[in-house]
């Protein structure tokens, strides 16, 4: 079956590992992730300015391609991708005013009334394929591995894009649990991870992100669960700056759900694009003997 | 001359409809065949900038024009675009565009390499209003878009028929100048992505070692030749039309596999 796709920038070059090992597993569970055709970067951002209606062209203008290629829906992967395109497909659906600007505004585009449904890879696999069938389609169960959920901030909030309730949010644990993985609960699982404050404001976002290293550790987690390419960034390629000097912290493996998906479906090594994970993420699959059938 | 045509009441009759135009705000009547171009020679301007090769590939021309009782800003190369009644006009020969300077012996060939000599990319709000300026139609916004997320190979495709008139640049909100950035692109692409064309490297090697250097000796002592003076005209010239004429050229229904048969390609 195919499924539209939108990757989003990042997820072509630093966070290739987020989208190849989405792609294999998909494809492996008999899902073929069609790329959009025509696509932008959705601004990364929404923008919550009440007034500022030009922020909201690049997400919209990729829902009109998801339309125009006949899709009913789009997945997406990144974290930032979903939430910026699920947030501005609510205010085509729900804004009238607005609406009728933008559309009048690109007017060399198709008028779009929000109806795509835009769905983050976790809840395709909860909705489409369920937890059983997940559960039955993998080879190599993450048996015996304490992984910890990391949600952030845009996965759950706000509530009416979220991928599952903020508050009380169960679906990355059920994914967990379906690849065979003991499931982490840690208090950091929805701190913000300082996300664009690590350009504006380095030493915030390096505390917030010691306060998340510091949780999952506490909870005896061996890995972090990530969907989002920022959050890697903040607490994957900085861990070891932020963690240097700190003696009661050791280095924690972080990885993509997509990744350990991958090894939970028997895939090959190389599907993992490892090279851009972390060297202790590199270091903990090598000691664990994954993934076990490459 | 005794066979000139005969003038007759009905062959003066025959004259060009005139149609104004507005140039700068300032009516002109012109033929209505003309290009802009040359509808602004009619009208007495005379151009030192702002023309260039008058076949519509130089992109020294770009005109905005907008028509009464239509909003839209149109955009033609004045060498191309036919008037219209009533339009109003105005070349934009040149744009302040900044072009990065790079060490192009010591690029990669990476997609960091191009975000760091133009990091106004990301300023992009994808609001496509470069597109709808472009005279040759190449979707500019989306190869923006796709150098943005370092797809070059397919920036270097979109923008293939970018003939660098900077009216992009003249609309963008995020004040790019995107051809420039398109450009730099377009040179990766060639050194570092799109396939090596092999014969024409053999070709360059076959020049250096001096494979043609008696041929072309042999060709240039056959002197020149003046066509307007035939005192010029000797043996030798004959011989080296006779050259020219005998030439092996590929023909414009050649097949895609089509090679010269002359080693002078050194193809076989």
């Amino acid at each position: 079956m195919k499924i539209g796709y939108y990757p989003g920038c990042t997820l072509k070059t630093k966070a290739k590992n987020l989208e190849d090992a989405a792609i294999k597993s998909m494809a492996a569970l008999g899902y073929e992730m069609v790329e959009l055709d025509r696509w932008n970067c959705c601004g990364a951002v929404y923008s919550l300015a009440d007034d500022d209606l030009v922020h909201f062209l690049a997400p919209v203008r990729d829902l009109i391609r998801a339309h125009d290629q006949g899709f009913d829906k789009v997945v997406t992967l990144c974290s930032m991708c979903y939430n910026t395109l699920a947030r501005a497909n609510l205010l085509m659906r729900d804004d009238e005013v607005k609406r009728d600007a933008l559309n009048d505004f690109m007017e060399e585009e198709n008028d779009y009334k929000g109806e795509v449904e835009v769905v983050h890879l976790l809840n395709f696999i909860r909705d489409e394929i369920g937890w059983d069938k997940l559960r039955d389609a993998v080879k190599v169960p993450l048996e015996g591995l304490n992984f910890a959920p990391y949600y952030g901030c845009t996965l759950t909030r706000p509530e009416e894009v979220g991928i599952d309730s903020p508050k009380d949010p169960v679906v990355f644990q059920a994914f967990i649990e379906a690849i065979g993985g003991n499931i982490v609960d840690f208090p950091a699982s929805q701190t913000c991870c300082g996300s664009y404050q690590i350009i504006s404001n380095p030493e915030a976002a390096k505390a917030t992100t010691l306060e998340i290293l510091t949780s999952a550790s506490d909870a005896k987690a061996d890995a972090l669960v990530l969907s989002c390419p920022l959050c890697e960034y903040n607490i994957g390629r900085r861990q070891d700056e932020i963690i240097k000097g700190n003696d009661k912290l050791e280095n924690l493996p972080t990885f993509y759900f997509t990744q350990l998906l991958a090894i939970a479906l028997g895939l090959p090594i190389e599907d993992l694009k490892l090279e851009l994970n972390t060297n202790s993420t590199k270091a903990f699959l090598e000691q664990k003997g994954l993934p076990a059938l490459a | 001359m005794s066979d000139t045509a005969v003038v007759t009441e009905e062959v003066q009759e025959v004259k060009a409809e005139m149609v104004p135009v507005y140039i700068m705000g300032k009516r002109y009547d012109v033929p209505n065949s003309l290009t802009i171009m040359k509808a602004m020679e009619y009208a007495g301007y005379q151009y030192i900038r702002g023309a260039g090769c008058r076949g519509g590939v130089c992109g020294a021309c770009a005109t905005v024009y907008r028509l009464p009782g239509d909003y839209h800003i149109r955009v033609g190369l004045a060498c191309q675009t036919v008037v219209e009644p009533n339009m109003y006009l105005t070349q934009i020969p040149f744009f302040p565009a900044n072009r990065a300077v790079y060490d192009w012996e010591n690029i990669k060939g990476e997609a960091e390499e191009v975000f760091q000599a133009y990091p106004e990319l990301f300023r992009c709000l994808a609001c496509n209003a470069c597109t709808k300026v472009c005279p040759m139609d190449v979707p500019v916004m989306d190869y923006v878009a796709a150098i943005k997320r370092g797809d070059l190979e397919k920036a270097a495709e979109l923008s293939f028929d970018c003939i660098q008139c900077g009216l992009c640049a003249t609309r963008c909100m995020a004040e790019m100048a995107q051809y420039h950035i398109a450009q730099m692109v377009r040179r990766i692409n060639g050194k570092f992505i799109a396939p090596h064309s092999e014969h024409c490297h053999k070709q360059v090697e076959a020049i250096k070692s001096g494979y043609y250097t008696d041929k072309i000796k042999e060709v240039m002592e056959l002197g020149t030749v003046d066509p307007f003076d035939d005192s010029t005209k000797t043996d030798k010239i004959d011989k080296l039309i006779e050259l020219y004429k005998a030439r092996e050229t590929e023909p414009h229904t050649a097949v895609e596999d089509w090679k010269p048969e002359s080693d002078f390609a050194l193809l076989k």
